[in-house]
């Protein structure tokens, strides 16, 4: 620990043997973890791990069944959040706990716990923002904002309170890479000012960036703690899953016919907070995977009901396999041979209260599973027994129910539904969102093969490695526009970052805009 | 005598009950709770009120006890779908159902009986005024109270701490769970509020309005209050204009029965029920403004996972 130069500082929080149970599961088991002022210290472990267990513990959203918390020195019992902020200690949830339809400063205010007069918080919204590099304007309604706005409300809002120890879930899932360049420069100028941060993610690269610690979290126990600069993200990795992490290869393969073409579509959102699309053409061929990168929430939603039938539009604009698309039903295209992996699983990919069978049947109903009306059991149970071997799908056997099932393993049995089905042309809506690591290289590799096999398939992806990792080209959505599509290894991260904000056009408008964004990325670190 | 002032009078009269019950039901429901039992609260409250005043000849206690009647049967109401996360609507429609009956069956023995109708303040000076006098301050208190009661709401959902706590409840609850706001609390004191409304709204029915017990005598009206707040977009100065059309329209399809005008009676009495939806209809027919303002956890239960 003494490299970490922390050495001479007493703990501000020390944990000990911290244990959680639930019914069906132990989320964490003897945890043992120790932050001092001004250290950056990383949380790191596949989902699962019981990351966010134990983060709710010290922010008193749960308690622990066995451990013991000291802050500062002294043994606390922390019941409630409320108690937390008191203590000190503020956290930024990984799916945003802010109200849609309230204003930033009602959103800051509902989590003080003395009432400030509008306009002065608003003012120290404005300052606080300001001195971190973090511009918000305080009577702007959340529901308006973009993501990474949304994200900097969070953190204003537990800066305001002089937190002593900040915890990030899973911060940078949401952010460009250049808006993840400006957190870090955030959290490095609060780790300077002497708050601890704990900073929770999955993401090696920037765990060895950020970090000066780190505690490797498996299956609810410390697997490990680091330096993770002295680390290299095999090692890391080792810690995290236990094993090496396989490599998927992407062998150069020659696209054949055109199976999906999507010509200058545009469509309205019926949601007023979703994103229209504007003016979207697109085409992938048999034997490709073209991927499409974006921030959450730029129209990334919308394409995928406009591509899969459950919103219609003029028939024209979407071709399937040649034959105009636009205006048939889910069903409809599934027929022609179009299968798709919804990003929410439960509700759109799959029915919460349903076996996995019975999830099978409503997508492979076609598969022989249904002769004349009548259900074949046999063959449906035959066919999700496959798709959980295959995928190895952790769950009690094709009776339990989908609800019953973590989102990962949720996800292996949707994406391999799917795969089985032996579509033509494939959309895929984040494959591996909350998947760990060796799952998610499992869901890749299926991909990988059904391209192999010369099926056109269309990836939709905030993770950009997944991209790069497995796209034969590349595209960003922006504000509901879809930009041109390169080859990645004729395109960088920084590129694809700066088109991700939405500066794109021809190529040299590419290069001002991304000279703009580094000016931006400047002066809002100045 | 000129018709346009009675008519405006018996409107105001006509609209308070409905302001009384649907500016309850708007708080509740900005915390997420769908009470579906106004009729059934407003019909208790009828009873209660008119019972007590009988009784006591005090229509403030009369009023007083229809509220606590009310809430009694509200906080059964949160008890089963706040504590045993019961489904809302259909623990909402059996409260109606079971304060029909239960009123029917206390005030069996009251049907018919005479009370003293509450009477409208005079001030000195200015009810003695002529038009103006009659049209604004010759009324009871509660009609007063009403309008007392729309500002404080007002005040309440969109200026003060806690009304911003309830609508982020009403919002999210799960959220403000996790911020350290207690659901549970919020939603129990939203609840009773709207009880006490509702019977507030009923006893102005027994005691003001025809100040005698009539069985079911609500006659719908807690529906209209419902739909009063949707269709108000849970907003209370739309919800007040759209109490005080319904009691226009009602007096005025009165009046016009009364002329004689030749037009089927039938479709005069229609005329309050879809004058009402058609004219708020119109003003909420813009789709941010339902999704802007109407409480995203509405009907839905909450537990926290602690």
């Amino acid at each position: 620990m003494d490299q970490s130069g922390f050495a001479d500082l007493k703990p501000r929080l020390v944990l000990t043997g911290i244990t959680k149970r639930y019914p069906s599961v132990v989320a964490n088991d003897d945890v043992s973890l120790s932050i001092r002022p001004g250290e950056i210290h990383a949380v790191l472990g596949e989902n699962g791990a019981g990351k966010s267990t134990l983060m709710k513990m010290i922010y008193g959203v749960t308690k622990p069944d066995a451990g013991t918390i000291m802050w500062n020195g002294q043994y606390e019992t922390i019941a409630a959040p409320a108690q937390a902020r008191r203590m000190g200690i503020g956290m930024v949830f990984q799916h945003f706990s802010l109200f849609e339809t309230l204003t930033v400063w009602e959103n800051i205010a509902l989590a003080l716990d003395e009432p400030v007069p509008t306009a002065k918080l608003a003012s120290q919204i404005t300052e606080v923002s300001e001195k971190y590099g973090l511009p918000i304007d305080p009577y702007r309604l959340v529901h308006s904002m973009s993501v990474g706005e949304r994200q900097r409300v969070e953190i204003v809002r537990c800066l305001l309170q002089e937190p002593k120890l900040l915890i990030m879930d899973e911060p940078t899932s949401v952010l460009t890479p250049q808006a993840v360049l400006i957190l870090f420069k955030t959290l490095r100028r609060l780790a300077a000012e002497g708050c601890s941060i704990l900073y929770i993610s999955h993401k090696l690269d920037e765990i060895r960036a950020l970090c000066d610690t780190a505690t490797v979290l498996r299956g609810g126990r410390v697997s490990g703690t680091a330096i993770p600069r002295n680390e290299t993200n095999e090692s890391l990795a080792r810690m995290m899953i236990g094993g090496e992490l396989a490599e998927c290869r992407l062998a150069p393969r020659e696209a054949k016919e055109e199976r999906l073409k999507v010509e200058r579509l545009s469509l309205t959102s019926p949601d007023p907070f979703g994103t229209s699309l504007k003016d979207v053409s697109l085409t992938v061929r048999s034997g490709e995977i073209l991927g499409i990168a974006g921030v959450s929430g730029n129209g990334q939603k919308e394409l995928m009901t406009a591509l899969s039938g459950e919103r219609l539009s003029p028939a024209s604009m979407i071709k399937l396999l040649g034959q105009p698309a636009g205006n048939l039903n889910p069903a409809q295209r599934r027929a022609v041979g179009l299968t798709f992996v919804p990003e929410e699983r439960l509700g759109r990919g799959a029915v919460p209260p349903m076996s996995l069978a019975q999830n099978a049947l409503l997508t492979g109903a076609r598969k022989g599973m249904v002769q004349r009306g009548i259900i074949h059991p046999s063959v449906m149970k035959t066919f999700s027994k496959n798709v959980i071997e295959r995928f190895k799908v952790k769950c009690g056997g094709d009776q339990s129910v989908a609800s019953s099932l973590s989102g990962g393993n949720l996800q292996k049995f949707i994406v391999g539904r799917e795969t089985m089905l032996q579509p033509r042309m494939m959309i895929v809506a984040q494959p591996t969102w909350g998947v760990d690591v060796g799952a998610a290289q499992l869901i890749r590799q299926a991909l990988i093969d059904l391209r192999d096999q010369g099926v056109a398939i269309l990836v939709i992806s905030e993770e950009l490695d997944e991209l790069f990792a497995i796209s034969d080209r590349l595209a960003v959505i922006a504000d509901g526009r879809l930009s041109p599509s390169v080859k990645p290894a004729e395109t960088s991260i920084e590129q694809i970052g700066t088109w991700m904000s939405g500066k794109f056009g021809d190529r040299a408008d590419d290069r001002a805009a991304s000279a703009n964004a580094h000016l931006e990325t400047a002066n809002a670190q100045a | 005598m000129n018709p346009i002032v009675p008519m405006i009078a018996s409107t105001v009269v006509a609209a308070t009950p409905l302001i009384y019950a649907a500016l309850g039901e708007t708080v509740v429901e900005r915390s997420g709770v769908l009470n579906l039992g106004i009729e059934g609260m407003m019909l208790i409250g009828a009873v209660t009120g008119f019972a007590t005043t009988y009784a006591t000849g005090s229509a403030a206690l009369g009023f007083l006890a229809a509220a606590c009647a009310a809430v009694a049967l509200s906080l059964l109401f949160g008890f089963l779908t706040l504590n045993l996360q019961t489904n809302q609507v259909a623990t909402g429609l059996a409260l109606t159902l079971f304060g029909i009956g239960l009123s029917a069956f206390v005030g069996y023995n009251y049907a018919g009986l005479p009370v003293n109708r509450l009477t409208p303040i005079t001030i000195p000076g200015l009810t003695a005024i002529p038009v103006v006098g009659d049209l604004l301050f010759h009324y009871d208190i509660m009609v007063y109270l009403s309008i007392a009661l729309f500002v404080g709401v007002q005040w309440f959902l969109t200026k003060s701490r806690t009304g911003l706590t309830l609508r982020a409840i009403g919002e999210s609850p799960s959220v403000a769970h996790s911020i350290g706001k207690s659901v549970l609390k919020t939603r129990y004191l939203a609840v009773m509020f709207g009880g006490a409304m509702a019977g507030i709204a009923g006893a102005y029915l027994s005691l003001v309005q025809t100040p005698m017990w009539v069985e079911g005598m609500s006659a719908g009206k807690g529906w209209i209050a419902l739909a009063l707040v949707v269709f108000g977009t849970w907003k209370p100065t739309r919800i007040v204009v759209g109490a005080y059309l319904f009691g226009g329209v009602t007096q005025f399809q009165l009046f016009a029965q009364g002329f004689g005008l030749p037009i089927p009676t039938e479709f005069l009495s229609m005329l309050p029920y879809a004058a009402t939806i058609i004219v708020l209809v119109i003003i909420c027919r813009d789709p941010k403004t339902i999704l802007l303002n109407q409480p995203a956890s509405l009907g839905r239960s909450f537990h926290s996972a602690a």
